[in-house]
């Protein structure tokens, strides 16, 4: 493997990247808005129903549909507590995996459908690379990338719940071991699982919205597993985490190497 | 003599029912320019992109500097350079920023790379601009940057597609004088891919003219004048009281004189069936008492040849 003409190629595809306001403003306002915005706002929403008068009915009933091991980790908290534990560290779990998976991409789309886009891939077929290391070029930029945004976004989500609900909780309670396993086992395969999915939607797309709005249907399973989570169906806990992250890695295994098969210049030539 | 450059045997590439190339056999020596002509659809970049192993033929062999595009693409790319079609920049990045990827692809020594970028962009006139993005650069520019590009790693083989498709006549002097320099300085391979004749004529040793995919003629540009373009134009200047009875003269032989004589002031100029008429036409003319002047004959160029093989392929 030529290390250096990868360096250059995942070089060139980021130079490129953000300097397309559709790579970069989902970039900044989707984090901004779930991993800044949503602490302060969940943090504070007992209090404010309480001095709205409402009662916490509705987390009763959330709380009656809940598994039972939830409850468990929940039961050493008062009801207050329990509501923003329940929606900053559970409910927010399967929204988490939106950033790697958005990153990955829209990255992958602007490398993939977006270089068919701008004709610049003939000049890339004719450079020495190999089509392995071209193939592994153009996703390890996307994937470094994803895992490093989604990295710091944790990072960033961590100091905000804890300073947040500081007032109400008053002890650091975030990462629990969920969250670890979520984001070093699950992030890595689900930002590869955006990626792989945009380089099969990119062989067909006309350009980088077209793949965009196409692969953005890969957000769907992560939905189900919110709307799964919220309704009490299951709960992220660390033994549900660590089974998505297999099966997401072994869903990624087998996608890359079809990827993989179809990735030969020939076919990029007749079909890019 | 040295083995050919590119050797292309029995070459097919189809796409679904259309041959794009089919069955075309020729050598390329070194340091040759070899202009391929055809129109839009002949098969030319097909051809290009078999050469470096971009896309894989139906049937035939190619061996490009000993190897073999198919098996050994990376080896054969290292030592081409193309310039495609379309100049196929990064029009996001700075003129400097494409010339650094590509050196570090084409895997030019590191601590060469900022001499040779910026000794590129002088060369090709863009150091003023080379920290700006390509996307505001006009099209003789960005055709100068892919140019430039193309010859990072100074390669043995270099493909021209269409050069100076985008260029001002200016710009295109200066690539004309480039590839020149390259071919015959530098010892460079140069294909040229093209379908501007003025150009193939002015540079190639060799040309080959394909149509649907199929090799028509091959040879230097004079071998297929004298092989394709039978018939002759010449100008003639006599007495030019003598006009009149000139131009009553020339009409009378249509077997000589096979389109009607052109009065241009002092001159007359018409098309002859071909060379051998001349002796037979300045003896007529003789003995019509006619002084004739000056019968100069006009080299048949390349463009005669392309439209002679058209009319036939029609």
């Amino acid at each position: 493997m030529n290390t250096r003409a990868i360096q250059a190629i995942i070089r060139k595809d980021l130079k490129v990247a953000v300097q397309n306001k559709g790579v970069v403003l989902p970039m900044i306002i989707l984090p901004l808005i779930l991993f800044v915005v949503f602490p302060w706002i969940m943090a504070y929403a007992p209090s404010w129903t309480n001095a709205a008068g409402s009662s916490l009915s509705n987390m009763d009933e959330l709380m009656a549909r809940m598994p039972a091991g939830l409850l468990h980790e929940l039961s050493g908290y008062t009801t207050d507590q329990q509501m923003i534990v329940f929606a900053l560290v559970y409910m927010l779990a399967p929204m988490f995996l939106i950033m790697p998976l958005m990153v990955s991409s829209v990255l992958a789309a602007d490398s993939f459908a977006g270089e068919k886009e701008r004709k610049t891939l003939e000049a890339l077929l004719y450079t020495p690379t190999t089509d392995r290391e071209l193939f592994t070029a153009k996703l390890l930029g996307a994937w470094t990338t994803a895992i490093v945004v989604a990295l710091l976004s944790f990072v960033v989500y961590g100091v905000m719940v804890n300073a947040a609900a500081w007032q109400s909780i008053g002890h650091i309670f975030f990462p629990n071991w969920m969250w670890i396993a979520l984001v070093f086992w699950v992030t890595p395969a689900v930002a590869g699982l955006g990626l792989v999915v945009m380089v099969f939607v990119s062989v067909r797309a006309q350009g980088f919205q077209d793949a965009y709005q196409t692969g953005g249907m890969v957000v769907l399973p992560v939905l189900l597993l919110m709307v799964g989570q919220i309704s009490g169906v299951m709960y992220f806990s660390l033994g549900v985490v660590l089974l998505v992250g297999l099966v997401i890695w072994l869903l990624d295994i087998v996608l890359l190497w079809f990827a993989s098969k179809s990735f030969r210049r020939g076919e990029l030539m007749t079909k890019f | 003599m040295s083995a050919p450059v590119i050797q292309i045997s029995s070459l097919s590439r189809r796409f679904g029912e259309k041959n794009a190339v089919d069955n075309l056999t020729l050598d390329v020596q070194a340091g040759e320019i070899f202009g391929f002509l055809g129109h839009n659809g002949a098969g030319k970049t097909t051809t290009v992109r078999l050469l470096n192993g971009v896309l894989e033929p139906n049937s035939g062999q190619v061996c490009v500097l000993g190897l073999d595009p198919q098996t050994e693409g990376p080896a054969v790319r290292a030592q081409t350079g193309v310039l495609t079609e379309t100049p196929s920049l990064d029009e996001r990045l700075t003129a400097r920023d494409n010339l650094s990827i590509y050196a570090d692809l084409y895997n030019v020594p590191r601590a060469e790379v900022p001499r040779r970028v910026n000794s590129l962009l002088t060369e090709f006139e863009l150091a003023d601009r080379a920290d700006e993005k390509v996307g505001g650069y006009s099209k003789g520019m960005k055709q100068r940057l892919a140019l430039a590009r193309a010859l990072l790693h100074r390669p043995e083989v270099l493909f021209l597609d269409e050069p100076t498709a985008a260029l001002d006549p200016v710009a295109a002097r200066h690539v004309h004088a480039l590839v020149e320099n390259l071919a015959r300085r530098e010892g460079c391979t140069v294909f040229l891919c093209t379908h501007n004749l003025v150009e193939a004529q002015k540079l190639c040793d060799r040309v080959a003219v394909m149509e649907h995919g199929r090799l028509v003629a091959l040879g230097t540009p004079s071998d297929l004048t004298r092989q394709y373009v039978k018939h002759l134009d010449v100008d003639l200047e006599v007495d030019p009281i003598q006009m009149e009875l000139a131009l009553q003269t020339l009409q009378e032989f249509p077997q000589l004189v096979i389109r009607p004589p052109r009065r241009d002031k002092e001159l007359l100029s018409m098309t002859l069936a071909g060379r051998e008429s001349i002796p037979e036409l300045l003896f007529i003319l003789a003995q019509k008492g006619l002084r004739v002047y000056r019968l100069a004959p006009q080299e048949a160029n390349l463009e005669e040849v392309y439209f002679a093989l058209n009319r036939g392929a029609q």
